[in-house]
């Protein structure tokens, strides 16, 4: 693997770690298998990359685009708490909405950002070239967000999220309004996702329809692979851990598929990405807490 | 304090589950008292608990706490007037939580919770000073997880939780069942001790006859969902177990079995 694959699957790997932190409020902290992240993600991007191309300024965009996911993740939440659809399947209706959605936002299914300014515009004048920039950035922002995450978890409010995804009948009985709480985590999560989607496109200078397929997977791989290697209690811990496990898992990716004895190719990623996964699950050695919330018949 | 009138619950109503948990219950407890609750299993013990804490719909009624029509209060706003400690001791606490973040979620009860720190310093020390009392050697270990203590030391943990915020009323349901004989008795006087502390009206339902009639100041005997013997005083302090069981046995309409008296 040489420098421009290593520090390219860095950088990827910390645009997931949004993903990685939606995905580990959503399955860990709520207790809700969310996978509203599918749609939001290209959500993300679309909306920040539609408001480029139209002149917007890429740091409005951007927010633009992060209230956007927020409001994905509060459709999936109404859909679960207000409608009772069972959360999985309330998800999968956001997300297939969202396909149509992202399409209507576009008006086409791919939109190019390589001449427009992006919010890594204002620090190329810095000398660096984009293959460092890129990275630097990304850890700049997710830096930034997941001590947000990290802090936000151990308030009060956050300490009442972390009930309510663990017993909320306990959560209740404290008055905790598990309702609203659930649906602020989930916007809250969606939002993440969405600016991981909003950097995407700006950094590889495009988005695209189909983006946001096997996000879900790709988000769970990173904290399956963050909770596996620091095997760890506190949530601030488990926060790093999201961040470190996208970065190791893209890592490992780009050694497989640079490997030529294995004779994998670029578009074999999803099926990789599907085995590890399983057999995070399935393996009897491997404990991960997401195995129970991802495995039939095993709810404690 | 507590003033239930004509409290009616149906689950199911107009199916052929229709259940009625609740037929007309009305009762009034004081400021201060502690009321022991018992009745067969269905008799609605649970269920008035329940309405009391807001978890179940009433079908008609009302509850008034401390002069305040609560009807229509949904649980987590009825929380700063009421504290619950529950029959399973993994039910009242978050068992991947540590034991101090659990103190710090009862220590908020009923409040707002904003994006200040839950746990600071000045919380820990009030919280190992607290549970320093229960003498269970868990004041070093408040950064365990609650999932690591035995049923009992979960039960105590509940108690000082449910203790650490003023509350109106504290409802106990049958909390000391899930343990052992030794425990039991460990939890009870706790209760007592904690009750007395804070001179807190308090509902405790029970199976136990014993308990029943040595805690508190008052038992209600409950039957398909009404209150059918409310005793206090002296002609409480005369009641024995055996009294109580023959008493029991009669507002079933049963026979009194000897062996039950024997066994209680």
């Amino acid at each position: 693997m040489n420098l421009v694959s290593f520090l390219g699957a860095v950088e990827i790997g910390l645009v997931y770690g949004l993903v990685a932190l939606g995905v580990y409020l959503s399955f860990r902290i709520l207790n809700f298998p969310d996978l509203t992240v599918d749609g939001s993600f290209p959500l993300g991007a679309a909306v920040a990359a539609t408001l480029i191309v139209a002149g917007v300024d890429p740091f409005v965009a951007t927010a633009v685009a992060v209230v956007a996911g927020g409001m994905a993740g509060l459709v999936t939440a109404v859909l679960n708490l207000r409608f009772g659809i069972l959360h999985l399947l309330a998800s999968i209706l956001t997300m297939i909405a969202l396909y149509s959605v992202n399409l209507r936002i576009m008006g086409r299914p791919n939109v190019a950002l390589i001449t427009e300014p992006t919010v890594l515009t204002p620090f190329e004048g810095f000398g660096l070239s984009g293959l460092y920039l890129k990275p630097l950035v990304g850890f700049v922002v997710v830096a930034l967000v997941a001590a947000c995450i990290a802090w936000f978890l151990i308030t009060n409010y956050g300490l009442g999220m972390r009930a309510t995804g663990a017993n909320p009948r306990m959560a209740r009985a404290q008055g905790i309004a598990t309702a609203k709480v659930t649906a602020t985590g989930m916007a809250l999560s969606n939002a993440m996702v969405a600016l991981g989607g909003a950097l995407f496109a700006q950094m590889n200078g495009f988005a695209d329809i189909t983006i946001g397929t096997g996000t879900i997977v790709v988000g769970l791989a990173a904290v399956i692979a963050g909770e596996a290697i620091f095997r760890v209690r506190g949530v601030v811990v488990a926060v790093v851990a999201c961040l470190l496990g996208s970065i190791i898992y893209r890592l490992a990716i780009a050694l497989a598929l640079n490997a030529d004895a294995l004779g994998l190719k670029a578009a074999d990623l999803n099926l990789v990405t599907a085995v590890l996964v399983t057999l995070a699950l399935i393996l009897p050695g491997a404990r991960n807490p997401l195995k129970s919330l991802l495995k039939k018949g095993k709810r404690a | 304090m507590i003033r239930v009138e004509d409290l009616r619950v149906t689950f199911n109503a107009g199916t052929i589950m229709e259940t009625r948990a609740l037929q007309g219950m009305s009762v009034e407890i004081g400021a201060g008292e502690f009321v022991t609750v018992i009745g067969s299993n269905g008799a609605g013990k649970t269920t008035l608990l329940n309405c009391l804490t807001g978890e179940v719909p009433l079908t008609s009624g009302r509850i008034v706490i401390d002069g305040t029509d609560v009807t229509a209060w949904p649980a987590p706003r009825r929380a700063a007037l009421v504290a619950r400690v529950f029959q399973d001791p993994l039910a009242g606490t978050c068992e991947d939580l540590t034991i101090e973040e659990n103190l710090a979620l009862a220590a908020a009860r009923g409040t707002s919770r904003g994006l200040d720190k839950a746990l600071t310093a000045a919380r820990r020390d009030e919280f190992r000073q607290k549970i320093s009392r229960l003498g269970l050697n868990l004041e070093n270990r408040l950064g365990d997880r609650m999932g690591l203590l035995s049923g009992g030391q979960r039960q105590a943990v509940s108690l000082v939780m449910a203790t650490l915020r003023p509350t109106k009323i504290l409802l106990l349901d049958e909390h000391t069942a899930a343990l052992d004989p030794r425990m039991q008795a460990f939890v009870l006087d706790l209760t007592r001790d904690l009750v007395e502390a804070e001179n807190l009206t308090t509902l405790m339902v029970t199976h136990s006859m014993r308990q029943a009639l040595s805690l508190g100041s008052r038992s209600l005997m409950l039957h398909e969902g009404r209150v059918v013997l409310d005793v206090t005083g002296d002609e409480r302090a005369r009641l024995g177990v055996g009294d109580l069981m023959a008493l029991f046995a009669k507002v079933r309409g049963e026979e009194l079995d000897s062996d039950s008296l024997l066994l209680s």
